[in-house]
């Protein structure tokens, strides 16, 4: 199956463990990916604070760029998916307002106009990375490739805000208790936790603007995962991955607490329920070890390579000599 | 007074608020139950509720709305949305919000956010100019600008985030940037015109 891909500017680089382990579990199950030619950020949610016309110019253009993909759709919608909560929501806000509603179509137009683009909405789904895997592909069809099943590894399965609300197109789950993310977990052979705060926000932005603010929801989340004796959190947004990963030690300082919850992508664990090594998949670029919890499950992250310490050749440079005693 | 009524009237601040606000917002049926406040992550530090702040919409204080940290602090998680009895679209409108206290010029009286909005237009600065985003020019020149003093705390953050080669040193520019840019400066033109006619 064909699918147009946005990867969004997260994956380029901050969660490029994301975009190894998305392309790696992709060929395994012959799922083809074809990534927009010149996608430009959806804006995350800093454009449509400011501009509300230029914010959907911006993600329309990207639309563009995927209706005008060739993957043979046989007359059924094409689908564009996203693995980036908020560009997820970006695209399929801005589809589905486009294809409802007029007035804002024909401003977006005039602007598109200006970069000789046109958006006729609908024809296009936008899809998370995540229904990939639970609908299209399956939980059976998950199970049955399993090589190295996760047991005794215990998951909190983490959905953020952004994959189950709002509501506009590519819905899958339900916005209050989700449950997608935690059978996929199950079909891999983890243990999958309770975990009550599993759809609350990671706090986006907010780690910039309040800090207070944001370690509180960053710390209510860590808290419930430890309450339930997590060993792992699962995650399948890169906002969200990097506020609980990279601002753990903050949240550790802030509150006086020691968390050591590593966060992983869905993607990541798929891949090694696959038999895919930790390399192969990224795991190792998180801030917090993941070695102590993957060692449950018999997976060895390679110690990160220490940088090469550089040493000046003497043949290279024309170094001062000792005169030989003559 | 009574013929006021019946002349073209001034657009009230409901009227402006929907007017800027894309798709249907429901603003007018909140019902005042207070389930957004109720389902908000930020809500104990805002000023406001949502629900308070529509109250006050409806009753056009246009600048206490305008002042209030509330929009600010929107983390935009959907829940209000999603709970709201009334379809009201809270999270659409704390954006409009934003919008409107930034073009009136309400947004600078408070230092949180000023932060708020000037993270925002920092992003774009890099969007704009290059088609991606950012992040380590993001944060280093939004951190000069309002926490120069909490950099040294950013520290080891940023530093693990480098060494495990999850930051970029240079943007990434996308191939059609001009053609990017002519689209956005074109829809920044009509975002005024929009302002215009609701006299903003």
């Amino acid at each position: 199956m064909k699918y147009g891909y946005f990867p969004g500017c997260s994956l380029e680089k901050n969660a490029a463990s994301y975009q190894i382990s998305t392309m790696a579990v992709a060929k395994a199950f012959n799922l083809e990916f074809l990534e927009l030619d010149d996608w430009n950020c959806c804006g995350a949610t800093e454009y449509i604070s400011l501009n509300k016309t230029a914010a959907y110019a911006l993600v329309a253009r990207n639309l563009v760029l995927a209706k005008q993909l060739e993957l043979g759709q046989n007359g059924n919608d094409k689908q564009l998916i996203a693995p980036c909560s908020a560009c997820f929501l970006n695209l399929s806000k801005a589809e589905s307002y486009l294809t409802k509603n007029a007035e804002l179509a024909g401003i977006i137009n005039t602007a598109l106009a200006a970069g000789g683009m046109h958006y006729v909405g609908g024809g296009l789904t936008v899809r998370h990375l995540l229904d990939v895997f639970v609908n299209d592909v399956g939980y059976e069809a998950v199970k049955e490739k399993v090589v190295k099943p996760l047991t005794g590894l215990r998951i909190a399965p983490y959905y953020g805000c952004l994959i189950v609300r709002p509501r506009f197109q590519g819905v899958f789950d339900d916005f209050e208790q989700p449950v997608t993310l935690d059978k996929l977990m199950k079909a891999l052979g983890a243990y999958v936790v309770d975990f009550p705060l599993k759809a609350q926000c990671c706090g986006g932005h907010m780690t910039q603007i309040s800090e207070p603010v944001a370690m509180d929801i960053i710390n209510r989340l860590l808290a419930n995962a430890q309450d339930y004796q997590a060993d792992i959190i699962v995650t399948l947004c890169p906002m969200c991955q990097l506020n609980l990963d990279a601002y753990q030690a903050s949240v550790n300082r802030f509150f006086k607490t020691d968390y050591h919850i590593p966060v992983l992508y869905f993607t990541q664990m798929i891949g090694l329920a696959l038999g895919m090594s930790a390399k192969e998949l990224g795991i190792g670029s998180e801030l917090v070890d993941a070695r102590p919890a993957l060692a449950k499950i018999g997976v060895e992250v390679p110690e990160p390579e220490p940088a090469p310490k550089k040493r000046p050749s003497k043949t290279e440079l024309p170094m001062p000599q000792m005169p030989e005693e003559s | 007074m009574a013929d006021a009524k019946i002349e073209a009237r001034a657009p009230t601040l409901m009227d402006v608020v929907i007017g800027i606000t894309p798709g249907e917002t429901n603003l007018e049926k909140c019902i005042q139950c207070g389930t957004c406040g109720g389902s908000c992550p930020s809500a104990a530090d805002m000023d406001h509720t949502p629900r308070a702040l529509f109250a006050m919409i409806k009753a056009g204080m246009k600048e206490p709305v305008l002042r209030s940290n509330a929009q600010w602090y929107c983390v935009s998680c959907y829940y209000c949305m999603v709970r709201c009895p009334k379809d009201v679209h809270i999270t659409d409108l704390m954006y409009s919000l934003k919008r409107l206290a930034i073009k009136e010029g309400y947004y600078h009286t408070n230092t949180r956010t000023t932060s708020s909005s000037s993270f925002s237009s920092t992003f774009i600065t890099y969007v704009e100019n290059f088609g991606r985003s950012f992040e380590l020019g993001l944060a280093t020149v939004y951190h000069l600008m309002h926490h120069p003093l909490g950099m040294p705390k950013m520290v080891p953050m940023a530093m693990g985030l480098l060494t495990k080669g999850r930051m970029s040193l240079v943007p990434k520019r996308i191939k059609h940037i001009d053609q990017l840019k002519a689209i956005l400066n074109k829809a920044k033109e009509l975002e005024e015109e929009m302002y215009t006619e609701l006299e903003v």
